[in-house]
Protein backbone atom coordinates (compact mmCIF):
# COMPACT_ATOMS: atom_id res chain seq x y z
CA UNK A 1 0.00 0.00 0.00
CA UNK A 2 2.84 2.79 0.81
CA UNK A 3 4.55 1.73 -2.53
CA UNK A 4 1.00 2.48 -4.24
CA UNK A 5 1.04 5.63 -2.87
CA UNK A 6 5.00 6.66 -3.44
CA UNK A 7 4.11 5.67 -6.79
CA UNK A 8 1.06 7.20 -7.53
CA UNK A 9 2.63 10.55 -5.83
CA UNK A 10 5.37 10.14 -8.57
CA UNK A 11 2.82 9.82 -11.31
CA UNK A 12 0.39 13.20 -9.89
CA UNK A 13 4.35 15.02 -9.75
CA UNK A 14 5.52 13.88 -13.50
CA UNK A 15 1.66 13.76 -14.21
CA UNK A 16 1.21 17.96 -13.43
CA UNK A 17 4.37 18.40 -16.13
CA UNK A 18 2.47 16.98 -18.93
CA UNK A 19 -0.53 18.41 -18.08
CA UNK A 20 0.90 21.58 -18.07
CA UNK A 21 2.53 20.88 -22.05
CA UNK A 22 -1.27 19.53 -22.51
CA UNK A 23 -2.59 23.28 -21.45
CA UNK A 24 -0.21 24.69 -23.52
CA UNK A 25 -1.84 22.64 -26.66
CA UNK A 26 -5.49 23.21 -25.79
CA UNK A 27 -5.03 26.90 -25.30
CA UNK A 28 -3.03 26.91 -29.00
CA UNK A 29 -5.80 24.45 -30.43
CA UNK A 30 -9.04 26.53 -29.21
CA UNK A 31 -7.99 29.61 -30.19
CA UNK A 32 -6.22 29.02 -33.55
CA UNK A 33 -7.35 25.05 -34.78
CA UNK A 34 -3.86 24.11 -35.00
CA UNK A 35 -1.95 21.77 -33.32
CA UNK A 36 0.84 23.22 -32.49
CA UNK A 37 4.52 20.98 -32.66
CA UNK A 38 6.72 23.67 -31.34
CA UNK A 39 5.74 22.94 -27.75
CA UNK A 40 8.33 20.50 -27.48
CA UNK A 41 11.01 23.14 -28.64
CA UNK A 42 9.81 25.95 -26.41
CA UNK A 43 10.29 23.61 -23.09
CA UNK A 44 13.29 22.60 -23.91
CA UNK A 45 14.33 26.45 -24.35
CA UNK A 46 12.04 27.07 -21.22
CA UNK A 47 14.61 24.59 -19.20
CA UNK A 48 18.35 25.78 -21.15
CA UNK A 49 17.18 29.42 -20.52
CA UNK A 50 16.72 28.32 -16.60
CA UNK A 51 19.76 26.49 -16.36
CA UNK A 52 22.34 29.61 -17.66
CA UNK A 53 19.88 32.32 -16.13
CA UNK A 54 19.70 30.45 -12.38
CA UNK A 55 24.20 31.06 -12.56
CA UNK A 56 23.44 35.23 -12.75
CA UNK A 57 20.06 36.05 -10.91
CA UNK A 58 19.23 32.46 -8.76
CA UNK A 59 16.60 30.09 -9.26
CA UNK A 60 13.78 31.42 -8.19
CA UNK A 61 14.38 34.51 -10.15
CA UNK A 62 15.91 32.64 -12.81
CA UNK A 63 12.13 30.81 -13.42
CA UNK A 64 9.66 33.80 -14.00
CA UNK A 65 12.20 35.06 -16.10
CA UNK A 66 12.84 32.46 -18.34
CA UNK A 67 8.82 31.65 -18.85
CA UNK A 68 8.67 35.63 -19.86
CA UNK A 69 11.54 34.82 -22.09
CA UNK A 70 9.76 31.47 -23.80
CA UNK A 71 6.61 33.66 -23.58
CA UNK A 72 7.91 36.12 -25.76
CA UNK A 73 9.61 34.23 -28.18
CA UNK A 74 6.57 32.32 -28.67
CA UNK A 75 5.09 35.56 -28.98
CA UNK A 76 7.46 36.34 -31.40
CA UNK A 77 7.00 33.11 -33.51
CA UNK A 78 3.32 33.88 -33.49
CA UNK A 79 3.93 37.06 -35.05
CA UNK A 80 6.22 36.00 -37.72
CA UNK A 81 5.36 32.38 -38.69
CA UNK A 82 1.63 31.66 -37.80
CA UNK A 83 -0.41 34.90 -37.99
CA UNK A 84 0.46 35.57 -41.92
CA UNK A 85 -1.10 32.15 -42.76
CA UNK A 86 -4.22 32.82 -41.09
CA UNK A 87 -7.07 31.89 -43.53
CA UNK A 88 -4.71 29.09 -44.70
CA UNK A 89 -5.87 25.37 -44.32
CA UNK A 90 -4.78 24.01 -40.30
CA UNK A 91 -2.83 21.08 -41.88
CA UNK A 92 -0.41 23.25 -43.60
CA UNK A 93 -0.14 25.55 -40.32
CA UNK A 94 0.86 22.29 -38.07
CA UNK A 95 3.74 21.61 -40.26
CA UNK A 96 4.94 25.37 -40.27
CA UNK A 97 5.03 24.43 -36.25
CA UNK A 98 7.04 20.92 -36.74
CA UNK A 99 9.75 23.39 -38.81
CA UNK A 100 10.01 25.88 -35.84
CA UNK A 101 9.88 23.31 -33.44
CA UNK A 102 13.18 21.87 -35.43
CA UNK A 103 14.61 25.49 -36.04
CA UNK A 104 14.37 26.30 -32.08
CA UNK A 105 15.48 22.80 -30.97
CA UNK A 106 18.80 22.91 -33.14
CA UNK A 107 19.57 26.85 -31.91
CA UNK A 108 19.06 25.52 -28.35
CA UNK A 109 21.15 22.35 -28.75
CA UNK A 110 23.86 24.83 -29.28
CA UNK A 111 23.46 26.26 -25.69
CA UNK A 112 23.17 22.19 -24.13
CA UNK A 113 26.40 21.10 -25.89
CA UNK A 114 26.66 17.12 -25.10
CA UNK A 115 26.73 17.52 -21.23
CA UNK A 116 23.73 17.44 -19.46
CA UNK A 117 22.83 21.15 -18.11
CA UNK A 118 21.70 21.68 -14.00
CA UNK A 119 18.54 23.16 -13.26
CA UNK A 120 20.30 24.25 -9.74
CA UNK A 121 17.31 23.78 -8.54
CA UNK A 122 16.58 23.62 -4.88
CA UNK A 123 15.43 19.84 -5.05
CA UNK A 124 17.30 17.95 -6.63
CA UNK A 125 16.84 14.05 -5.58
CA UNK A 126 15.94 14.99 -1.74
CA UNK A 127 13.20 13.47 -0.16
CA UNK A 128 11.05 14.12 2.04
CA UNK A 129 8.91 12.11 4.22
CA UNK A 130 5.04 12.65 4.92
CA UNK A 131 3.50 10.34 7.52
CA UNK A 132 4.88 6.81 6.25
CA UNK A 133 5.04 7.90 3.24
CA UNK A 134 8.82 9.19 1.54
CA UNK A 135 8.60 10.84 -1.65
CA UNK A 136 10.80 13.23 -3.20
CA UNK A 137 10.31 16.67 -2.89
CA UNK A 138 10.38 18.11 -6.49
CA UNK A 139 7.14 15.63 -7.24
CA UNK A 140 5.26 17.85 -4.50
CA UNK A 141 6.84 21.38 -6.17
CA UNK A 142 5.28 19.92 -9.16
CA UNK A 143 2.17 19.17 -8.17
CA UNK A 144 1.93 22.52 -5.79
CA UNK A 145 3.22 24.72 -8.71
CA UNK A 146 1.21 23.60 -11.16
CA UNK A 147 -2.26 23.73 -8.56
CA UNK A 148 -1.68 27.25 -8.49
CA UNK A 149 -0.67 27.71 -12.38
CA UNK A 150 -4.13 26.25 -13.34
CA UNK A 151 -5.85 27.61 -10.42
CA UNK A 152 -4.71 30.67 -12.51
CA UNK A 153 -5.33 30.00 -15.25
CA UNK A 154 -8.90 29.53 -14.76
CA UNK A 155 -9.80 32.12 -13.13
CA UNK A 156 -7.74 34.42 -16.10
CA UNK A 157 -10.10 32.26 -18.31
CA UNK A 158 -13.40 33.02 -16.19
CA UNK A 159 -12.78 36.75 -14.70
CA UNK A 160 -10.93 38.66 -16.93
CA UNK A 161 -11.65 40.58 -20.10
CA UNK A 162 -9.16 38.94 -22.42
CA UNK A 163 -9.74 35.73 -20.80
CA UNK A 164 -13.34 35.83 -22.26
CA UNK A 165 -12.45 37.22 -25.25
CA UNK A 166 -10.43 34.03 -25.77
CA UNK A 167 -13.21 31.83 -25.06
CA UNK A 168 -15.58 33.81 -27.07
CA UNK A 169 -13.23 33.99 -29.61
CA UNK A 170 -13.05 30.01 -29.23
CA UNK A 171 -16.67 29.32 -29.27
CA UNK A 172 -17.66 31.63 -32.30
CA UNK A 173 -14.46 33.75 -34.17
CA UNK A 174 -16.67 35.85 -36.40
CA UNK A 175 -19.08 36.81 -33.06
CA UNK A 176 -16.32 37.42 -31.22
CA UNK A 177 -14.80 39.89 -34.06
CA UNK A 178 -18.59 41.84 -34.05
CA UNK A 179 -18.39 42.47 -30.38
CA UNK A 180 -14.94 44.47 -30.76
CA UNK A 181 -12.79 41.43 -29.73
CA UNK A 182 -9.28 41.68 -31.60
CA UNK A 183 -8.67 38.06 -32.84
CA UNK A 184 -4.84 38.10 -33.45
CA UNK A 185 -4.30 39.75 -29.74
CA UNK A 186 -6.69 36.16 -28.84
CA UNK A 187 -4.17 34.46 -30.68
CA UNK A 188 -1.22 36.26 -29.92
CA UNK A 189 -2.31 35.52 -26.24
CA UNK A 190 -2.85 31.70 -26.37
CA UNK A 191 1.02 31.32 -27.91
CA UNK A 192 1.94 33.13 -24.93
CA UNK A 193 0.25 31.22 -22.48
CA UNK A 194 1.39 28.28 -24.05
CA UNK A 195 5.21 28.95 -24.14
CA UNK A 196 5.09 30.01 -20.23
CA UNK A 197 3.64 26.94 -19.67
CA UNK A 198 6.09 25.16 -21.77
CA UNK A 199 8.63 26.84 -19.87
CA UNK A 200 7.67 26.06 -16.74
CA UNK A 201 7.27 22.22 -17.33
CA UNK A 202 10.67 21.97 -18.32
CA UNK A 203 12.44 22.96 -15.62
CA UNK A 204 10.54 20.71 -13.77
CA UNK A 205 11.91 18.34 -16.58
CA UNK A 206 15.15 19.36 -15.80
CA UNK A 207 14.70 19.39 -11.96
CA UNK A 208 17.43 16.28 -10.80
CA UNK A 209 18.16 14.71 -13.72
CA UNK A 210 19.09 18.08 -16.19
CA UNK A 211 18.55 18.77 -19.06
CA UNK A 212 20.48 17.18 -22.37
CA UNK A 213 19.40 17.64 -25.97
CA UNK A 214 16.82 14.43 -26.12
CA UNK A 215 14.76 15.70 -23.03
CA UNK A 216 12.62 17.27 -25.81
CA UNK A 217 10.81 13.75 -25.72
CA UNK A 218 9.16 13.58 -22.94
CA UNK A 219 7.18 16.52 -23.99
CA UNK A 220 5.65 14.56 -26.54
CA UNK A 221 3.46 12.52 -23.51
CA UNK A 222 1.32 16.03 -23.80
CA UNK A 223 0.03 14.00 -26.78
CA UNK A 224 -1.87 11.22 -24.96
CA UNK A 225 -2.83 13.64 -22.34
CA UNK A 226 -5.16 16.22 -24.78
CA UNK A 227 -6.20 12.91 -26.80
CA UNK A 228 -7.18 11.17 -23.07
CA UNK A 229 -8.70 14.80 -22.19
CA UNK A 230 -10.36 16.06 -25.33
CA UNK A 231 -8.44 18.14 -27.32
CA UNK A 232 -10.57 21.14 -26.80
CA UNK A 233 -10.87 20.78 -23.17
CA UNK A 234 -8.77 22.33 -20.37
CA UNK A 235 -9.85 20.78 -17.51
CA UNK A 236 -9.46 17.54 -19.61
CA UNK A 237 -5.97 18.24 -20.08
CA UNK A 238 -5.27 18.87 -16.85
CA UNK A 239 -6.87 15.70 -15.83
CA UNK A 240 -5.65 13.51 -18.77
CA UNK A 241 -1.74 14.68 -17.69
CA UNK A 242 -2.09 13.55 -14.38
CA UNK A 243 -3.67 10.19 -15.60
CA UNK A 244 -0.89 9.87 -17.87
CA UNK A 245 1.20 10.58 -15.42
CA UNK A 246 0.37 8.05 -12.97
CA UNK A 247 -0.46 5.16 -15.47
CA UNK A 248 3.29 5.41 -16.48
CA UNK A 249 4.79 5.41 -12.85
CA UNK A 250 2.27 2.66 -11.64
CA UNK A 251 3.93 0.81 -15.12
CA UNK A 252 7.30 1.74 -13.49
CA UNK A 253 6.87 0.46 -10.29
CA UNK A 254 4.57 -3.10 -11.42
CA UNK A 255 5.08 -4.10 -14.51
CA UNK A 256 8.37 -5.72 -13.87
CA UNK A 257 6.92 -8.15 -11.70
CA UNK A 258 3.02 -8.54 -13.13
CA UNK A 259 3.99 -8.58 -16.84
CA UNK A 260 7.71 -9.37 -17.51
CA UNK A 261 6.92 -10.74 -20.82
CA UNK A 262 6.21 -7.25 -21.85
CA UNK A 263 10.15 -6.62 -21.02
CA UNK A 264 11.89 -3.34 -19.84
CA UNK A 265 11.27 -0.15 -19.86
CA UNK A 266 7.58 -0.68 -21.07
CA UNK A 267 6.40 2.39 -18.78
CA UNK A 268 7.95 4.82 -21.50
CA UNK A 269 5.48 3.46 -23.94
CA UNK A 270 2.48 2.69 -21.62
CA UNK A 271 1.28 6.64 -22.43
CA UNK A 272 0.95 6.25 -25.93
CA UNK A 273 -0.69 2.95 -25.33
CA UNK A 274 -3.13 4.54 -23.62
CA UNK A 275 -3.48 6.89 -26.54
CA UNK A 276 -4.03 4.19 -28.80
CA UNK A 277 -6.82 2.66 -26.50
CA UNK A 278 -8.56 5.87 -26.25
CA UNK A 279 -8.39 6.85 -29.89
CA UNK A 280 -10.03 3.34 -30.89
CA UNK A 281 -13.34 3.68 -28.00
CA UNK A 282 -13.82 7.24 -27.42
CA UNK A 283 -11.81 9.32 -30.37
CA UNK A 284 -12.88 12.97 -28.99
CA UNK A 285 -11.11 11.85 -25.47
CA UNK A 286 -13.28 11.91 -21.87
CA UNK A 287 -14.25 15.91 -21.93
CA UNK A 288 -13.74 16.60 -26.15
CA UNK A 289 -16.59 18.22 -27.74
CA UNK A 290 -18.19 15.06 -29.36
CA UNK A 291 -17.83 15.68 -33.50
CA UNK A 292 -21.20 15.30 -35.49
CA UNK A 293 -20.82 14.32 -38.52
CA UNK A 294 -23.53 13.57 -41.45
CA UNK A 295 -22.72 11.32 -43.97
CA UNK B 1 -25.10 60.51 -38.49
CA UNK B 2 -23.92 56.95 -40.21
CA UNK B 3 -23.54 57.84 -44.34
CA UNK B 4 -23.27 55.40 -47.17
CA UNK B 5 -21.79 56.54 -50.90
CA UNK B 6 -21.87 54.50 -53.50
CA UNK B 7 -21.22 51.33 -51.83
CA UNK B 8 -20.06 48.42 -53.71
CA UNK B 9 -18.90 44.81 -52.40
CA UNK B 10 -17.29 42.07 -54.39
CA UNK B 11 -17.03 38.88 -52.80
CA UNK B 12 -14.38 36.28 -53.64
CA UNK B 13 -13.30 39.16 -55.91
CA UNK B 14 -15.83 37.85 -58.74
CA UNK B 15 -19.61 38.43 -57.12
CA UNK B 16 -20.45 42.08 -57.14
CA UNK B 17 -22.97 42.04 -54.28
CA UNK B 18 -23.68 45.64 -53.58
CA UNK B 19 -24.00 47.61 -56.27
CA UNK B 20 -23.33 51.22 -55.54
CA UNK B 21 -25.85 51.23 -52.71
CA UNK B 22 -26.02 54.66 -50.50
CA UNK B 23 -28.02 55.03 -47.48
CA UNK B 24 -28.30 57.99 -44.77
CA UNK B 25 -29.00 57.19 -41.02
CA UNK B 26 -29.90 60.01 -39.11
CA UNK B 27 -28.34 60.31 -35.42
CA UNK B 28 -31.52 59.65 -32.88
CA UNK B 29 -33.41 58.19 -36.20
CA UNK B 30 -34.46 55.05 -36.49
CA UNK B 31 -34.45 53.58 -40.46
CA UNK B 32 -35.64 50.38 -41.88
CA UNK B 33 -34.00 48.63 -44.31
CA UNK B 34 -36.02 46.60 -46.25
CA UNK B 35 -35.46 43.33 -49.05
CA UNK B 36 -35.87 39.71 -49.82
CA UNK B 37 -33.31 36.88 -49.25
CA UNK B 38 -29.89 37.80 -51.05
CA UNK B 39 -30.51 41.12 -51.59
CA UNK B 40 -27.67 41.97 -50.11
CA UNK B 41 -28.64 43.54 -46.61
CA UNK B 42 -26.69 41.27 -44.54
CA UNK B 43 -23.71 42.36 -47.02
CA UNK B 44 -24.08 46.17 -46.27
CA UNK B 45 -23.93 45.68 -42.42
CA UNK B 46 -21.18 43.07 -42.58
CA UNK B 47 -19.48 46.44 -44.65
CA UNK B 48 -20.21 48.55 -41.75
CA UNK B 49 -19.52 46.90 -39.17
CA UNK B 50 -16.20 45.82 -40.84
CA UNK B 51 -16.69 41.72 -40.79
CA UNK B 52 -16.43 41.32 -44.55
CA UNK B 53 -12.85 40.20 -44.11
CA UNK B 54 -14.23 37.17 -42.76
CA UNK B 55 -16.07 35.88 -45.51
CA UNK B 56 -13.51 36.92 -48.17
CA UNK B 57 -15.46 40.56 -49.18
CA UNK B 58 -14.15 43.52 -50.46
CA UNK B 59 -15.38 46.92 -50.40
CA UNK B 60 -14.23 48.22 -53.89
CA UNK B 61 -15.90 51.84 -54.28
CA UNK B 62 -17.28 53.85 -52.17
CA UNK B 63 -17.19 55.25 -48.88
CA UNK B 64 -18.88 54.62 -45.57
CA UNK B 65 -18.41 57.98 -42.41
CA UNK B 66 -19.88 57.89 -39.37
CA UNK B 67 -20.23 61.71 -38.23
CA UNK B 68 -18.18 62.62 -41.44
CA UNK B 69 -15.34 60.44 -40.59
CA UNK B 70 -14.86 57.77 -42.47
CA UNK B 71 -14.86 54.13 -41.07
CA UNK B 72 -15.10 51.53 -44.37
CA UNK B 73 -11.09 50.61 -44.33
CA UNK B 74 -11.26 50.03 -40.14
CA UNK B 75 -10.90 46.62 -38.48
CA UNK B 76 -14.34 45.01 -36.55
CA UNK B 77 -12.65 45.85 -33.57
CA UNK B 78 -12.06 50.29 -34.35
CA UNK B 79 -15.41 50.19 -35.83
CA UNK B 80 -16.79 48.88 -32.54
CA UNK B 81 -14.36 51.59 -30.48
CA UNK B 82 -16.19 53.99 -32.70
CA UNK B 83 -19.31 53.42 -32.25
CA UNK B 84 -20.77 51.44 -34.61
CA UNK B 85 -22.90 47.39 -33.10
CA UNK B 86 -23.89 44.72 -35.00
CA UNK B 87 -26.46 42.06 -33.88
CA UNK B 88 -25.67 39.79 -36.53
CA UNK B 89 -28.35 37.42 -37.67
CA UNK B 90 -29.63 34.50 -36.16
CA UNK B 91 -28.41 35.92 -32.90
CA UNK B 92 -25.26 34.14 -32.54
CA UNK B 93 -25.12 33.47 -28.67
CA UNK B 94 -21.90 32.14 -27.17
CA UNK B 95 -23.78 29.22 -26.16
CA UNK B 96 -20.96 27.47 -23.68
CA UNK B 97 -20.45 31.04 -21.67
CA UNK B 98 -23.16 32.56 -19.27
CA UNK B 99 -25.42 35.71 -19.84
CA UNK B 100 -23.49 37.65 -17.95
CA UNK B 101 -20.29 36.31 -19.54
CA UNK B 102 -21.93 36.84 -22.81
CA UNK B 103 -22.23 40.38 -21.52
CA UNK B 104 -18.69 40.87 -21.04
CA UNK B 105 -17.58 39.57 -23.62
CA UNK B 106 -19.69 42.76 -25.57
CA UNK B 107 -18.45 44.78 -23.11
CA UNK B 108 -14.62 44.06 -24.67
CA UNK B 109 -14.19 47.92 -25.97
CA UNK B 110 -15.85 49.62 -22.77
CA UNK B 111 -14.09 47.19 -19.93
CA UNK B 112 -14.82 50.95 -17.38
CA UNK B 113 -18.10 51.18 -18.29
CA UNK B 114 -19.12 48.11 -17.77
CA UNK B 115 -21.06 48.39 -14.38
CA UNK B 116 -23.48 51.36 -15.51
CA UNK B 117 -23.70 49.13 -18.71
CA UNK B 118 -24.41 45.75 -17.05
CA UNK B 119 -27.66 47.84 -15.06
CA UNK B 120 -28.65 50.02 -18.32
CA UNK B 121 -29.27 46.21 -20.15
CA UNK B 122 -30.45 44.61 -16.89
CA UNK B 123 -32.98 47.10 -16.55
CA UNK B 124 -34.19 46.94 -20.49
CA UNK B 125 -34.02 43.38 -20.12
CA UNK B 126 -35.16 42.05 -16.44
CA UNK B 127 -35.37 38.26 -17.95
CA UNK B 128 -31.70 38.66 -18.69
CA UNK B 129 -30.97 39.33 -15.16
CA UNK B 130 -32.80 36.57 -13.48
CA UNK B 131 -30.78 34.45 -15.60
CA UNK B 132 -27.55 35.92 -15.33
CA UNK B 133 -25.60 32.81 -14.32
CA UNK B 134 -27.28 30.66 -16.26
CA UNK B 135 -25.54 29.07 -19.55
CA UNK B 136 -26.65 31.32 -22.32
CA UNK B 137 -27.17 28.47 -24.70
CA UNK B 138 -30.31 27.11 -22.88
CA UNK B 139 -32.28 30.68 -23.09
CA UNK B 140 -35.09 30.33 -25.54
CA UNK B 141 -35.06 32.04 -28.28
CA UNK B 142 -37.03 35.73 -27.63
CA UNK B 143 -34.46 35.70 -24.43
CA UNK B 144 -31.36 35.11 -27.12
CA UNK B 145 -32.16 37.54 -29.04
CA UNK B 146 -32.53 40.22 -26.54
CA UNK B 147 -28.95 39.01 -24.92
CA UNK B 148 -27.76 39.00 -28.67
CA UNK B 149 -29.14 43.21 -28.56
CA UNK B 150 -27.92 43.92 -24.94
CA UNK B 151 -24.44 42.10 -25.91
CA UNK B 152 -24.24 44.79 -28.78
CA UNK B 153 -25.48 47.63 -25.97
CA UNK B 154 -22.85 46.99 -23.99
CA UNK B 155 -20.20 48.58 -26.38
CA UNK B 156 -22.46 51.88 -25.42
CA UNK B 157 -23.08 52.36 -29.23
CA UNK B 158 -24.18 55.45 -31.03
CA UNK B 159 -25.50 53.52 -33.96
CA UNK B 160 -26.82 50.38 -33.48
CA UNK B 161 -27.18 47.94 -36.57
CA UNK B 162 -29.60 45.20 -35.69
CA UNK B 163 -29.72 41.91 -38.12
CA UNK B 164 -33.42 40.65 -38.67
CA UNK B 165 -34.31 40.98 -34.88
CA UNK B 166 -37.95 38.96 -35.66
CA UNK B 167 -36.31 36.31 -37.10
CA UNK B 168 -37.76 32.60 -35.97
CA UNK B 169 -40.07 34.39 -32.92
CA UNK B 170 -43.18 34.05 -31.99
CA UNK B 171 -45.29 37.09 -33.07
CA UNK B 172 -45.99 38.06 -29.10
CA UNK B 173 -42.31 37.84 -28.72
CA UNK B 174 -42.18 40.23 -32.47
CA UNK B 175 -44.34 42.99 -30.22
CA UNK B 176 -42.10 43.05 -27.10
CA UNK B 177 -38.98 43.27 -29.53
CA UNK B 178 -40.09 45.98 -31.32
CA UNK B 179 -40.84 48.32 -27.78
CA UNK B 180 -37.55 47.40 -26.86
CA UNK B 181 -36.13 48.47 -30.16
CA UNK B 182 -38.12 51.71 -29.85
CA UNK B 183 -37.15 51.85 -26.39
CA UNK B 184 -33.11 51.37 -26.67
CA UNK B 185 -33.47 54.49 -29.73
CA UNK B 186 -35.49 56.96 -27.08
CA UNK B 187 -32.31 56.32 -25.12
CA UNK B 188 -30.03 58.02 -27.42
CA UNK B 189 -29.43 54.71 -29.71
CA UNK B 190 -29.64 55.03 -33.47
CA UNK B 191 -30.74 52.45 -34.86
CA UNK B 192 -30.39 50.71 -38.41
CA UNK B 193 -32.92 48.33 -38.59
CA UNK B 194 -32.65 45.37 -41.37
CA UNK B 195 -36.39 43.43 -41.36
CA UNK B 196 -37.95 41.21 -43.28
CA UNK B 197 -40.69 41.81 -41.49
CA UNK B 198 -41.94 44.90 -43.33
CA UNK B 199 -44.62 45.71 -41.15
CA UNK B 200 -43.02 45.70 -37.99
CA UNK B 201 -40.16 47.54 -39.22
CA UNK B 202 -41.96 50.55 -40.99
CA UNK B 203 -44.35 50.73 -37.85
CA UNK B 204 -41.48 52.29 -36.05
CA UNK B 205 -38.58 53.61 -38.43
CA UNK B 206 -38.74 57.23 -39.51
CA UNK B 207 -37.41 56.52 -42.56
CA UNK B 208 -37.29 52.85 -44.89
CA UNK B 209 -35.19 52.30 -47.94
CA UNK B 210 -35.81 49.16 -50.11
CA UNK B 211 -33.18 46.62 -51.33
CA UNK B 212 -33.11 44.20 -53.87
CA UNK B 213 -30.46 42.38 -56.15
CA UNK B 214 -27.84 44.82 -54.03
CA UNK B 215 -29.21 48.25 -54.85
CA UNK B 216 -31.52 50.35 -53.27
CA UNK B 217 -34.75 50.61 -55.39
CA UNK B 218 -36.72 52.81 -53.31
CA UNK B 219 -36.41 55.04 -50.35
CA UNK B 220 -39.01 56.87 -48.61
CA UNK B 221 -40.24 57.85 -45.35
CA UNK B 222 -41.99 55.23 -43.44
CA UNK B 223 -44.98 56.36 -43.74
CA UNK B 224 -45.26 56.61 -47.33
CA UNK B 225 -43.56 53.16 -47.80
CA UNK B 226 -46.79 52.17 -45.97
CA UNK B 227 -49.10 53.39 -48.16
CA UNK B 228 -46.92 52.67 -50.99
CA UNK B 229 -48.87 49.88 -53.85
CA UNK B 230 -45.66 48.18 -54.33
CA UNK B 231 -44.63 47.91 -50.98
CA UNK B 232 -47.74 46.84 -49.41
CA UNK B 233 -48.30 43.79 -52.54
CA UNK B 234 -44.61 42.96 -51.94
CA UNK B 235 -43.66 42.95 -48.99
CA UNK B 236 -46.80 43.79 -46.89
CA UNK B 237 -48.69 41.01 -48.79
CA UNK B 238 -51.82 42.69 -48.83
CA UNK B 239 -52.53 44.30 -52.49
CA UNK B 240 -54.86 45.07 -54.42
CA UNK B 241 -55.09 41.17 -55.31
CA UNK B 242 -53.88 40.16 -51.54
CA UNK B 243 -57.64 40.03 -50.64
CA UNK B 244 -59.15 37.28 -52.34
CA UNK B 245 -56.20 35.05 -53.86
CA UNK B 246 -57.33 32.03 -55.52
CA UNK B 247 -55.09 28.67 -56.76
CA UNK B 248 -55.48 29.81 -60.13
CA UNK B 249 -54.11 33.14 -59.76
CA UNK B 250 -51.31 32.31 -57.81
CA UNK B 251 -49.49 31.02 -61.37
CA UNK B 252 -48.95 34.55 -62.24
CA UNK B 253 -48.25 37.73 -60.93
CA UNK B 254 -50.70 40.05 -62.66
CA UNK B 255 -49.10 42.94 -61.48
CA UNK B 256 -45.14 43.26 -61.96
CA UNK B 257 -42.93 44.76 -59.89
CA UNK B 258 -42.18 47.95 -61.70
CA UNK B 259 -39.51 50.70 -59.59
CA UNK B 260 -39.97 53.66 -61.51
CA UNK B 261 -40.03 56.03 -58.57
Amino acid sequence: MKGLLETVVRGLGNGSVYALLALGFVIIYKATKVISFAQPALMLAGAVAVSYLVEVTGFYLAVPLAALMIALLALGIERVAIRPMVGRPVFVVAIITLGIDVVIRVVVNHYIGRDVRQMGDPWGFDQVSIGPLVVQERWLAMLAVTAVLVGLLFAFFRYTRYGLAMRAAAYDQETALAQGVSVGAVFALSWGLAGFLAAIAGMFVGTGQGVEQLTWIIALKALPAIILGGLDSLGGAVIGGLTIGVVESLFQSYQGDIAPWLGQNFAVVSPYVVMLLVLLVRPYGLFGTREVERV
Amino acid sequence: MLDVRNLEVVYDDVMLVLRGVSLTVPKGAIVALLGANGAGKSTLLRALSGLLDVHDGEITKGSITLNGEPIHHLRPAQVVQKGVSQVMEGRRILGELTVEENLRVGAHTRARQIDANLERVYGLFPVLKGRRRGVAGYLSGGEQQMLAVGRALMASPEVLLLDEPSLGLAPALVGQIRELIVEINKQGTTVLLVEQNATMALSIASHGYVMETGKIVMDKPAADLLSDEDIKEFYLGLGAEGAAKSFRDVKHYKRRKRWLS
